[in-house]
């Protein structure tokens, strides 16, 4: 008995045992409570949810609003009101923008009227010409961070540019100019109150947690219901979806600030809003720029999702194209989005880094060399285009725009790839296609659908309890009891199969490399950067080459998720050996440990808390990423919730299938962060 | 030194108690705070019945190892934290009793500090530190900065001013720390183990840079520090303390002397005490009638830099002050007793009374 209650293996591996008796003993065909929970209040909180926003939106304080352009008095409720406001001017926002760097008439319309807009021909925005815009990101990459941003920035806009992808590409740029500033400011002003009070905080964490594990498209529901279809919902949908993580961030950073600076800064007599601005946001800046980094990537990622209620752009396009099958064009887009995500990010960490010259007494031209610079550009190229179809009347203007049908494109070269591929490795990935999917993906998808309600909540709470006592015994038995009161259990289970192969293979792949690549100063350099860059990928790009090469299946989609899991795997591998104290290393080795022994019996059990992270993040990005992959085609959590999205009645389905994925998320988030905070206390590494 | 009017720090017993309810705590202890009990309600002691005056121009060392409360007692008095009872006045003001407003007013005009870790701002360049307190107070860009370029040579670091902290070593970041705290001409100086991070050599020619500064400057000073030479170096007066308690508040040389408890004495053991002690501290009274040497020594002078001329004169040699006048004797025993003697007490006992009261004053 002593042995059992000081050794906490054992009790796991009776646990374990217990669950496989359970899962023997309680029969499928029953129809009892124990297999499967029937029919309860829970399976109408869709219904309840519904109703009640609808009565919110139609019924809730009812107001009288006037209509200017039809002279009448309507009825309408304050909601819709708010709603409608934010929408205008999010969508005014959205189409200044668009039509600085398009053309149009939106934000003349705006201020008069159609009539007027049809009456005067000159009353609209006229359009850049892209060697305007391309000449002016030169300059700004330039000017924030010399020449080697400047190129990049540059011939990005070239490329997107040359291969006939403008017009899309500037509505997406477009969207992210007004997400992006939205989202930093909501997330620092959030984060700031939750700083400065613990009551705040204290509410906003928990919801924190459920928004950052939700999937993307449960975003989308609410936003659609509340906000209608467009680009104003698509991009208030992305704001709501990228905030979290900058709040978060902004409460990192400004906890982090140390107690020293904070009083450096009172002692040199700031106000509180001198400290906040002058000391403590500037201290903290390494986090929050962090922070605006996540706003942007998830920005881009969810330009490509918002795409489904009408965010136009990219993103929308590269729908099309996928669901077309049309890799190359797919593949075209991928790179343009992926090529606003770097520069983007570039462009705004060398803005926070800039620093002012406060002893450059310079003459005018000079101070102002760069806003000069542009209005000269700005001058000769809409002179250049301008004359181009002067003289070329017939001709389409290369110098103001390239429409898509005379860019270039090598859309046939990738196409023809594909072809190849699918044509000599058919036969071979085919086979393997079918191996995987019957004699490993089947059964276990097979086993996690045998498993019963009543033995997989002992197995959770079970484990809840030998990780982190009651307490977390309770948390994780209402997340998963949650799923199991709703009519969804077998899809989450499904869920969980995917989640768990692709995480299983993630963290092997992972931590190999990881380990691997940390023997080495430089190949850590590499395999660094490669994760870098790999992370600015938006998730929907991963499915373009996985569709390439294995067409539309289960399995593609594990892969998909699988490439895109491994690298939280890889980085915090290497992360944690990397931070294993040097004089722990040198003392490894003077006692004589070899490479090996030192690996495994210094570096990664003190390693092995901060990689527990990685793997947590493995889990919540496969998480993403298998919902994402209902694109494709498959039968879990994923497919409910994009169905729900096209349904009339679809909201409380989608909110509630939502909170199941997230709630799985928060489950593992749990266990494991509780596990690596006590291993970490216990190393004395916390 | 004559005593002016009104100090420019006063503190009367202050307490300062860390936990929830420490007022309660204070208050049903009557004043008479002990560690354990305290620790018994959930407590723990920061300053203990702290009373003592800083008189203007001078500079007060609070001297004491981690965890004895020195550096909370400093931030009392800078006002970092609240204090839980006491009265502390800056210039005869009310430092508690100040509102929010004329708390930033006189931390923008009376007040500079410098820290252990250099708390320099990482984000802005040396000019930007230093001029950080005088943009906060509304100072145009254009003079915050020339005055901050002043600063920069004060603390000599011209041609430094626009690479950032990390770019400094740590005497040179503590420099910029230095130069922050001193740019709005504060009266009143705080130093929080300001050459602490630092290495020995480093830390040596910082305190020789600081001494530098202080002739020029003449603030007010209070300097925490744990280490008991540094603290003899450097101060006016020490106050040692103890668990939150000031177990003596002295000049350096009446603390090597006269150590109140023996917890001081084991600082003091250590000391060499012909390297820190003036003639002046060890002079006896000067009596017409006594035979004296031909040379004289300066009342300031180091035991250590005369003792050789001493020892090899025959008589006792005569102490003068600046005008030249003889203030005192100087007995070969006396330094003999010094440089080789074993006990304080034995050597307390050879002090003539008044010789004290005159380094108090």
């Amino acid at each position: 008995m002593q042995y059992f209650t000081n050794h906490k293996w054992v009790q796991f591996i009776a646990l374990v045992a217990i669950f496989f008796v359970l899962v023997m003993a309680i029969d499928p065909t029953s129809g009892s409570n124990l297999w499967r929970l029937q029919e309860n209040i829970f399976w109408h909180l869709p219904n309840i949810l519904n109703d009640g926003l609808k009565y919110l939106i139609n019924d809730f304080w009812v107001v009288n609003v006037y209509d200017i352009e039809l002279d009448l008095t309507e009825k309408s409720t304050i909601i819709k009101e708010f709603t409608h406001s934010i929408s205008g001017a999010v969508l005014f926002c959205i189409n200044l923008i668009r039509e600085l760097l398009l053309g149009g008439v939106k934000t003349v319309v705006t201020f008069t009227s159609w009539d007027f807009v049809s009456d005067n021909e000159w009353a609209r925005i006229p359009a850049l010409p892209w060697t305007a815009v391309a000449s002016g990101a030169f300059l700004l990459g330039h000017y924030l961070g010399g020449r080697k941003l400047s190129m990049l920035a540059g011939t990005s806009i070239i490329y997107i540019a040359v291969f006939g992808q403008w017009t899309p590409a500037m509505q997406t740029l477009s969207f992210v100019l007004v997400a992006v500033p939205l989202s930093v400011f909501i997330g620092l002003v959030m984060g700031i109150f939750a700083y400065k009070s613990k009551v705040f905080e204290s509410i906003l964490t928990p919801l924190l947690n459920v928004a950052q594990s939700m999937p993307h498209f449960s975003y989308l529901i609410p936003v659609v219901v509340f906000f209608g279809i467009g680009d104003h919902a698509g991009a208030i949908s992305t704001v709501i979806f990228a905030t979290p993580p900058m709040i978060r961030l902004t409460i990192l950073g400004l906890k982090k600030v140390s107690p020293e600076v904070l009083e450096a800064g009172l002692m040199s007599g700031c106000n509180p809003r001198q400290l906040m601005f002058k000391v403590l946001i500037p201290t903290a800046r390494h986090d929050i720029l962090i922070g605006v980094n996540q706003v942007i990537m998830q920005c881009l990622a969810m330009a490509v999702i918002a795409s489904f209620i009408g965010a136009k752009g990219l993103g929308y396009n590269l729908l099309v194209s996928l669901n077309m099958l049309n890799i190359g064009a797919a593949l075209e887009l991928g790179v343009s989005i992926v090529l606003i995500a770097i520069v983007l990010d570039k462009l705004s960490l060398a803005w926070a880094n800039k620093q002012t010259n406060y002893f450059a007494n310079l003459p005018f031209h000079l101070h102002y060399k760069y806003s000069l610079a542009f209005i000269g550009i700005l001058i000769a190229t809409s002179v250049l285009a301008y004359s181009a179809s002067v003289f070329f009347p017939d001709k389409p203007n290369y110098l103001y725009i390239i429409s898509k049908a005379q860019g270039l494109t090598t859309q046939s070269f990738w196409d023809t790839i594909v072809d190849w591929i699918i044509t000599n490795t058919y036969q071979s990935v085919q086979s393997f296609n079918f191996f995987m999917t019957a004699s490993i993906l089947m059964p276990i998808k097979a086993a996690y659908l045998s498993m019963p309600v009543a033995a997989t909540l002992f197995l959770v709470a079970g484990i809840g309890y030998l990780v982190g006592g009651l307490r977390s015994a309770i948390v994780v038995t209402m997340f998963i009891g949650f799923i199991a009161l709703t009519p969804w259990w077998d899809r989450a289970l499904i869920t969980a199969y995917m989640v768990t192969f692709s995480v299983v293979t993630s963290v092997i792949i992972g931590c190999s490399v990881g380990v691997l690549c940390s023997r080495n100063p430089r190949a850590t350099k590499v395999i660094l950067l490669v994760c870098d860059t790999f992370q600015t990928f938006p998730s929907f790009v991963y499915l373009i080459p996985v569709i390439m090469l294995f067409g539309v299946s289960d399995l593609s989609v594990l892969i998909a998720v699988i490439v895109y899991a491994t690298i939280p795997a890889t980085r915090y591998t290497v992360e944690g050996l990397r931070n294993v104290p040097q004089p722990l290393q040198e003392a490894a080795s003077m006692s004589g440990l070899n490479q090996i022994q030192r690996l495994l019996h210094v570096e990664l059990p003190l390693a092995f808390p901060h990689i527990m992270l990685g793997i947590n993040q493995t889990v919540i990005f496969s998480l993403f990423m298998v919902i994402i992959g209902a694109f494709i085609g498959t039968d879990d959590l994923g497919q409910l919730i994009m169905q729900s999205l096209s349904k009339a009645n679809g909201m409380g389905q989608g909110i509630l299938l939502g909170l199941c994925v997230a709630f799985i998320g928060l489950a593992v988030d749990h266990l494991i962060h509780t596990w690596s905070n006590q291993r970490k206390k216990a190393l004395g590494i916390a | 030194m004559s005593t002016p009017s009104q100090p420019v720090i006063k503190c009367e017993s202050v307490y300062k108690i860390f936990g929830e309810h420490a007022d309660k705590v204070l208050k049903k202890s009557d004043g008479k705070v002990d560690t354990a009990s305290l620790l018994e309600a959930g407590c723990i002691i920061g300053v203990n019945n702290a009373s003592f005056d800083v008189n203007k121009g001078e500079m007060l060392v609070i001297m004491g190892l981690s965890g004895s409360g020195k550096s909370t007692l400093l931030r009392c008095i800078s006002r970092l934290i609240e204090t839980t009872a006491g009265n502390i006045f800056i210039d005869g003001e009310d430092l508690l009793g100040m509102n929010e407003k004329q708390l930033i007013d006189i931390r923008r005009n009376k007040m500079g500090m410098v820290f252990q870790s250099f708390a320099l701002l990482p984000h802005k360049t040396v000019l930007e530190n230093i001029a950080l307190p005088l943009q906060v107070k509304g100072i145009s860009t254009k003079d915050s900065m020339a005055r901050a370029m002043d600063m920069v040579n004060l603390v000599e670091l011209t041609g430094y001013e626009n690479t950032f902290p990390r770019q400094l070593s740590g005497g040179q970041q503590q420099r910029v720390g230095i130069a922050r705290s001193l740019a709005v001409e504060p009266e009143i100086w705080f130093l929080d183990e300001p050459f602490s991070a630092l290495d020995p050599l480093i830390r040596k020619e910082m305190q020789d840079e600081f001494m530098r500064l202080q002739n020029v400057l003449h603030k007010t000073i209070l300097f925490v520090t744990h280490d008991f030479d540094e603290a003899i170096r450097l101060a006016d007066r020490i106050a040692i303390m103890k668990d939150g308690v000031i177990e003596q508040i002295d000049t350096p040389a009446n603390i090597i002397l006269n150590p109140a408890t023996e917890y001081i004495a084991k600082f003091t053991r250590g000391v060499r005490r012909e390297r820190v002690l003036s003639c002046q501290s060890i002079m006896e009274k000067h009596d017409a009638s006594i035979d004296l040497s031909d040379i004289t020594v300066a009342k300031d002078a180091v035991i250590d830099t005369i003792a050789e001329h001493v020892l090899s004169e025959q008589k006792p040699v005569a102490v003068v002050d600046e005008q030249g006048e003889i203030v005192g004797v100087l007995n070969k025993a006396s330094i003999i007793q010094i440089m080789f003697g074993k006990t304080h007490q034995h050597l307390a006992n050879n002090i003539p009374a008044n010789n004290t009261a005159e380094n108090q004053a």
